[in-house]
């Protein structure tokens, strides 16, 4: 059943919600220790939730649009008195005095939280294999990566263990899992999701994003969430726009972007199955052509000079004072030097390094100024595709799924799984991954519809229009 | 191009990261990030000397909040989660004196 079809059935009263979550508990008891999506199973909370929407539905009320739907969240989103670790050493067992909203927001739309799940630590990854407690496998085949950051997210709703979920995006960690994983997953515009209670990575790129089976369960996640919040100073307080329905392309102004497509390291069944989405949209009555977006080209560059040089800052206040692991030192330095270093993992503190290095005398001008310098070419070349483009296409990953433990020794060729998404994070924009088709190894793809800033009812319709096509 | 990160380098940036590394952590810290500086020094040829920076994807404004009284997180649910805490405050080790 689709997350919409639960609700409905559920807010019908022809189903109760507490069957709902036993089904989702039992897959999840199926296949977890072969997947390990899960850093935390809330089977006991969850069905304390499912008994009150129950309630609410026998009094006759109506409990929301998310009635009885499991949603697994990443375990980088605070759930309050329930462990958040960020799948990282310096915060296990730490309870957070807080929720965020997503979650509240959630909730109140009669959605279950029904686990927390696996990440690279402190989202820091593309292969959910950064994680403290484990990597997470990709549940069409478990000797293969779910991708990352948010594998956990992605492997629990390709698994069947929520018809939902909840993930964070910084430079791809929603969409890059979401293809290498054949599920949709959604990065919406900067600043149009609540950021309040998302333990943050860096802070000009990150947001908040759902995953889904289908393109309309995504759109009701993302329409629960949404909205202006005045516990982030970044939050859109104009009115979201309206997703609608419709799969409706005839007219759309398709462009297909070079510099994501047409290069080296894409494999050629992923490039062709780009040309055969476009074809699709082409068939339903779209106009497709090819666009460049040259300064995309430098994003990568641009992406791994400021995410690490923001995530040294943010990660500052994991000093073993107010929250979470504390090692002995003879001072307060000392105790914050050894605490860090038992405390994050080797991409943690890598990132950080290079960071600071960014960062440091002598060198913010040649690496994060210029960075930031480039950030402003990719918007500019961005804005003069959308004066000719509706939407933009291009291939999510590069690759299927690769085989766990195959790119860990090489953090630059790690990296690299993240070229097509970046670009968005550095623009602010809008962008999604849709199932299409599989690839040389018969894992699926995926493929990134882009949209400009608050573009989102757009690339829903062009999205719907794929799922549709999709082989 | 970046200039090759010595061991010296990242002795002085792990100072400034708060980082207690082992030798064999410096060593491989130093291959890794003299490998990655090189890969995205491409960006160094760009003529940028026109362009405006972006720190953010959004114009953003200072957002102020009423005056006005509201909750905030409870205190001792807080320092519950503290490594130590003592007297409604979080105990550190010591602050002053004979550091290294």
């Amino acid at each position: 059943m689709t997350a919409i079809q639960i609700a409905d059935a559920v807010r019908r009263g022809e189903r109760t919600a507490r069957s709902v979550v036993e089904g989702y508990l039992a897959a999840i008891d199926a296949r977890e220790a072969e997947i390990h999506a899960c850093n935390t199973v809330l089977a006991d909370s969850a069905l304390a939730a499912a008994d009150v929407v129950d309630a609410a539905v026998a009094r006759g009320e109506d409990p929301g649009p998310l009635a009885g739907v499991p949603v697994a969240l990443k375990d980088n989103l605070c759930t309050r008195g329930i462990a958040t670790t960020c799948s990282s050493k310096i915060l296990d067992g730490w309870l957070p005095p807080y929720t965020a909203t997503v979650v509240d927001r959630l909730v109140a739309a009669g959605g279950i939280p029904i686990a927390k799940t696996n990440l690279d630590e402190f989202a820091m990854g593309s292969s959910t294999e950064n994680s403290a407690f484990g990597t997470t496998r990709n549940p069409h085949d478990v000797t293969r990566v779910p991708g990352g950051s948010s594998g956990g997210s992605a492997a629990a709703v390709a698994a069947g263990f929520a018809p939902l979920a909840l993930g964070s995006d910084t430079g791809g960690s929603i969409r890059q899992p979401a293809a290498l994983c054949g599920v949709v997953g959604v990065k919406p515009t900067y600043g149009l999701v609540s950021r309040y209670g998302l333990i943050a990575f860096a802070s000009s790129l990150d947001q908040i994003g759902p995953f889904a089976q289908n393109v309309d369960d995504a759109a009701l996640l993302l329409e629960t969430i949404w909205g202006h919040d005045r516990m982030d100073s970044t939050s859109i307080e104009s009115e979201p726009p309206a997703l609608g329905r419709s799969g409706d392309v005839s007219g759309l102004r398709v462009g297909i972007v070079e510099e994501l497509t047409d290069v080296d390291g894409i494999a050629p069944e992923v490039r062709a199955a780009v040309e055969r989405a476009a074809a699709s949209l082409k068939a339903a009555g779209a106009t497709v052509d090819r666009v460049s977006v040259p300064s995309c080209a430098y994003g990568l560059s641009a992406y791994y000079l400021i995410a690490p040089a923001e995530a040294s800052s943010n990660l500052a206040r994991y000093d073993g004072v107010r929250y979470g692991l504390r090692a002995d030192g003879v001072d307060v330095a000392d105790m914050n030097a050894k605490t860090r270093a038992a405390g994050f993992g080797p991409e943690v503190k890598r990132r950080i390094m290079l960071g600071t290095y960014a960062l440091s005398a002598g060198y913010y001008d040649a690496y994060y100024g210029k960075a930031q310098k480039v950030r402003t070419l990719i918007i500019r070349d961005f804005a003069a595709a959308y004066e000719r483009f509706d939407v933009l296409l291009s291939p999510t990953a590069p690759t299927e799924a690769f085989e766990i433990g195959a790119k860990t020794a090489d953090p630059l060729a790690m990296y690299l799984s993240d070229v097509c998404t970046i670009p968005t994070n550095l623009a602010g924009h809008a962008a999604m991954s849709v199932p299409f088709g599989v690839g040389a190894a018969g894992l699926p793809i995926g493929v990134q519809v882009l949209a400009p800033a608050l573009g989102e009812p757009v690339m829903f319709r062009a999205a719907r229009a794929l799922e549709a096509a999709a082989p | 191009m970046a200039d090759p990160i010595s061991p010296a380098d990242v002795h002085h940036v792990a100072k400034l990261s708060r980082l207690a590394l082992t030798d064999n952590e410096v060593e491989h810290l130093a291959r890794e990030l003299g490998g990655i500086l090189g890969h995205v020094a491409d960006i160094e040829a760009l003529d940028l000397d026109d362009v405006q920076p972006t720190a953010h994807p959004l114009p953003l404004e200072n957002v102020f909040r009423a005056d006005e009284v509201r909750p905030s997180l409870d205190r001792s649910e807080v320092l519950a989660q503290a490594p130590a805490a003592e007297d409604d405050r979080f105990r550190v080790p010591r602050i002053l004196g004979e550091a290294p």
